[in-house]
């Protein structure tokens, strides 16, 4: 197999410029103190601008994408990133100053009112924050909102109760937010039953995180009766919206008693994943609780776009500026192609992959709930021979990204697939295949399986030994 | 629809197979009440001519581009090489997801470990993660960080920080167990106050949080606030909110700071109207198992090749769920990614030049504004790419409206930020600007209104 690319400090020569940056024309010396200065950056690279486009386009081939291929990564909703939606970001005329004085940014106000109203429209809610710089981000301020909206009605209460299927953020956000998090066990239909949340719901349960469809792609189907009694009790019910590609323009939210949700731009929305971020996580409430988003907002006075940056009874802050705002443009974008007439066609098509794959799957991997799925489905790896770790990687070595795998943890050795709705059929059917050839060589030589992946850059890295002997920056004469 | 490949044929056939008839039978588990929403209030589906169109307009309401902006306080306008734009826009380092299967992300992991590489090298300290929202939230998880480690539960915020950093930061603490309280600034000289650092350091404060350069511009004296904060075995947290001051600057490190946490903006992200950016942290060793966030570390694969993979991942939520050191899960990898590509394309001798001119052209503008009568340099000496100016008559805001009209955005009035602060501004001046540009902007400062 072919060596992977030095690092970019081993190529560095001393006197190689990549840039062509002229130095400054004005006279002036500088006037900080000696002491408060540095000298030069000691190993800092020095390589030549065609040197620095043949290391990137290097490390670019060892690199699964979205554009390369299919990515059926439950609950992460990988759906194609629309090139247009890159060039209207990238607009010259779009890339102002935070602090541009408002009359000058109207057409970038505009943008996030109208993706506000869209948002809220494709909901049911009555307002949104873009605050928010991802899922998680969102999920720590709609904790936020709720903590700050029952301390106004007297008491902040103590407990926030999260299903055992749902995403980790969902407990950490709760927890950071200041509440005690309380574990509801799934029942039998993978779904969170009326009888134990009524036995967990006692006067100091602030809220119910719930994700829905949730992670084993299950729609909640308890969930107005859910809210009636959490509303009953005092308490909210927060609607994690990771899984909202399922439902949209097919049911809102907000119709079904939800008081606070977040939303994901980069899954739902078609943003680019970019290895892990940047995302964008809205947040979205009833009535009821929009004096307690964050600041800043934009209203409209008159035919002008204004911002508000103070008012006391919002949670504050969450993020400097305005949010990621370049994410916002794509996610706008996005909608205002699909517009009134493809909405509800996104989340349909979604479920019909979903189904699709389910349908081809179900007698040769475990199901194990049969309840009835939306946009993804959970296989268990009970009754083969190899480990989901070994299937995953042998994915790789016939192309293709592996799904999620061992989440949620309620089903064993989960294999949760979504395909979305911007796969073909010709795509789904090669996925399907490819799989049945997996599960035959698992039967047939599992040994196969366990070497996987063959075909790629790199074989299984050593996992332990990077976290026991931590190398985390190159070093000269540090490196192996 | 482009983005649907389906045929309605192929609809029809999967429908058989799945064995309905319609599609709306797989939603049968959803309340019928409440299904299928009227969605006549939307707006119809766009071509891709009419959204370029659709977005032009918008454009074409916001009226900045003409302006020369010295406009700062936490973004700024940088020199980005065409090379970053055309590198980082591929859709190879764009669309991927998160690196979790090492054998098929080599192409990120590395690019993220060069990044992380160079941050260290800027910031003088050991280990740097990728990546944090951006410089306010980081901010705030160097304080959730401090307590953490230090057991700890009083933290001091330098009132020269900035006001919306610290707003964050409140934002974060206000439920949990943490007492913030403020340090005064010096009048004189723009800096943190140090018989009043001293006065509220005491064995209860986890971190003393601080920004250099200052709010103000100001560059602190870091080894003194460090030294302070050490005798009281707190720890000593740098905000850097201009990540360019870095490769000018001496580094947090060498100061003896203990964590450096900011906004990386600078290395080539656009200004964007305020995002996506770059939260940075970097610590010293003894913080690594309790950071926040994504670490890309190196390995060797099973035929003892060299590799990188995501690591030390029990701190994180998906492990550790309301145990974890931070919720944070999507970050900013991608922007971390576009940074490490502008650090390698300015390289040492460039990027040495771009935070030289940043300096150079700041101190320029303060030689040339002491002639100035409708204005005064507030802080005169040991400021770095950042300007406090003060207006003798009338308020800041007034002066950027009188400047506005000569296309000239003339810096950040602080009562943006407290309505109190009625005669100060604040300009940046960066490596885009020229003689002849800042000479605009003194001669419009002299001028009568």
């Amino acid at each position: 197999m072919k060596a992977l690319p030095k690092l970019m400090f081993e190529l560095s020569r001393e006197g190689k410029i990549g840039c062509g940056l002229n130095e400054a024309d004005v006279p002036a010396a500088p006037a900080v103190d000696p002491a408060l200065r540095r000298g030069d950056i000691a190993d800092f690279p020095q390589l030549s601008e065609v040197e620095i486009v043949r290391h990137y386009m290097a490390l670019a081939q060892l690199n699964y994408s979205v554009d390369a291929g299919f990515y059926p990564l439950g609950s992460c909703t990988m759906k194609y990133n629309p090139k247009i939606n890159e060039k209207l970001a990238a607009a010259d005329e779009l890339q102002a100053h935070p602090y541009a004085p408002c009359d000058l940014v109207q057409g970038n106000l505009e943008i996030m009112a109208r993706l506000d109203w869209w948002l809220c429209e494709l909901t049911g809610l009555a307002g949104f924050t873009l605050s928010p710089a991802a899922g998680a981000h969102g999920e720590f301020t709609g904790m936020l909102v709720i903590r700050k909206y029952l301390q106004e009605k007297g008491d902040p209460r103590k407990v926030v109760l999260i299903p055992d299927s749902a995403h980790g953020t969902n407990p950490a956000s709760a927890h950071f937010a200041g509440y005690e998090v309380r574990e509801i066990p799934s029942n039998a239909q993978g779904i969170i039953g009326l009888e134990e949340l009524r036995a967990h719901l006692t006067p100091d349960v602030a809220a119910l995180m719930m994700t829905n469809p949730n992670t084993l792609g299950i729609f909640e189907s308890n969930i107005t009766a859910i809210a009636e009694a959490l509303h009953a009790n005092g308490s909210l019910l927060y609607m994690d919206g990771a899984n909202l590609n399922a439902l949209l323009g097919v049911v809102r939210p907000g119709d079904l008693g939800v008081d606070v949700m977040h939303l994901n731009l980069h899954k739902t929305f078609a943003t680019p994943h970019g290895a892990g971020g940047p995302g964008s996580g809205p947040v979205g409430v009833a009535a009821r609780l929009l004096p307690f988003l964050p600041v800043p907002r934009i209203v409209k006075n008159g035919d002008q776009f204004e911002v508000v940056t103070d008012d006391p009874r919002s949670i504050g802050r969450v993020k400097n500026f305005y949010g990621q705002f370049l994410v916002m443009v794509r996610a706008l974008a996005y909608l205002m192609t699909l517009g009134r007439e493809n909405v509800r066609r996104v989340a349909e098509d979604a479920v019909l992959n979903a189904n699709y794959i389910r349908k081809k799957l179900e007698g040769k991997l475990d199901l194990p709930y049969a309840t009835s799925t939306l946009h993804e489905v959970v296989f268990s790896d009970q009754g083969l021979a190899v480990k989901t770790l070994d299937i995953a990687k042998r994915l790789l070595d016939y192309g293709c990204h592996p799904f999620t795998i061992y989440f949620p943890l309620i089903v064993h050795g989960a294999m949760m697939i979504e395909p979305t709705e911007t796969e073909s059929k010709e795509t789904l059917d090669e996925f399907i295949g490819i799989m049945e050839t997996i599960l035959r060589e698992a039967r047939e030589n599992p040994d196969l399986l366990r070497q996987a992946p063959t075909r790629t850059p790199v074989r299984r890295l050593d996992e332990t030994l990077a976290a026991r002997k931590p190398v985390l920056k190159w070093s000269r004469g540090g490196d192996m | 629809m482009r983005y649907l490949p389906l045929t309605d044929a192929e609809r029809e056939e999967m429908k058989k197979i799945i064995g309905i008839a319609d599609v709306k039978e797989l939603f049968s588990c959803l309340p019928s009440g409440q299904c299928h929403p009227p969605l006549d209030k939307l707006p119809g589906a766009l071509s891709e001519p009419e959204l370029v169109a659709a977005f032009r307009d918008f454009a074409g309401k916001n009226s900045f581009s003409g302006q020369l902006s010295f406009l700062g306080a936490g973004a700024y306008a940088h020199f980005i090489p065409e090379v970053v734009t055309y590198l980082s826009g591929k859709g190879e380092f764009l669309t991927p997801y998160t690196p979790y299967q090492p054998e098929v992300s080599q192409g990120s992991l590395q690019a993220i470990f060069e990044y992380q590489t160079m941050m260290a090298m800027l910031t003088g300290l050991d280990v740097v993660n990728a990546s944090l929202y951006d410089g306010a939230t980081a901010a705030a998880e160097a304080v959730l960080l401090a307590v953490r480690r230090s057991g700890r539960g009083r933290v001091l915020l330098a009132s020269n920080l900035h006001p919306e950093y610290a707003a964050v930061i409140r934002t974060y603490v206000q439920n949990l167990p943490i007492e913030l309280q403020t340090v005064a600034v010096a009048e004189g000289s723009g800096r943190v106050d140090e018989p009043d650092l001293r006065a509220k350091l005491d064995e209860t404060v986890a971190a003393f949080i601080f920004q250099s350069p200052n709010f103000l511009g100001v560059v602190e004296d870091a080894r003194a606030i460090t030294a302070a904060v050490h005798e009281r075995k707190s720890y000593a947290v740098q905000v850097v909110a201009e990540a360019m001051s870095l490769a000018y600057l001496a580094t947090p490190g060498a100061c003896g700071v203990d964590i450096a946490v900011g906004e990386a903006q600078s290395f080539g992200l656009p200004l964007g109207f305020g995002g996506p950016y770059l939260g940075f942290m970097a610590v010293r060793e003894e913080f690594l198992r309790q950071m926040p966030g994504r670490l890309v570390g190196q390995t060797v694969d099973l035929d003892g090749k060299r590799g990188y993979v995501l690591t030390l991942s029990t701190r994180e939520q998906h492990i550790k769920r309301e145990k974890a050191t931070s919720n944070i899960c999507s970050n900013e990898a991608w922007c971390a990614m576009r940074a490490g590509m502008y650090l390698a394309v300015m390289g040492k001798h460039g990027l040495g030049r771009a935070a030289r001119a940043c300096h150079l052209n700041a101190a320029y503008f303060v030689s040339g504004a002491a002639g100035l009568k409708k204005i005064r340099v507030v802080y005169a000496k040991n400021f770095y790419n950042e300007v406090l100016i003060e207006v003798t008559k009338g308020t800041a805001a007034a002066l950027t409206a009188a400047l506005k009209k000569k296309g000239i955005l003339a810096g950040v009035p602080l009562s943006w930020f407290d309505r109190g602060q009625k005669g100060r501004l604040l300009l940046a001046f960066s490596e885009l600007h020229d003689r002849r540009a800042i000479d605009r902007l003194l001669a419009a400062l002299g001028e009568k209104a």
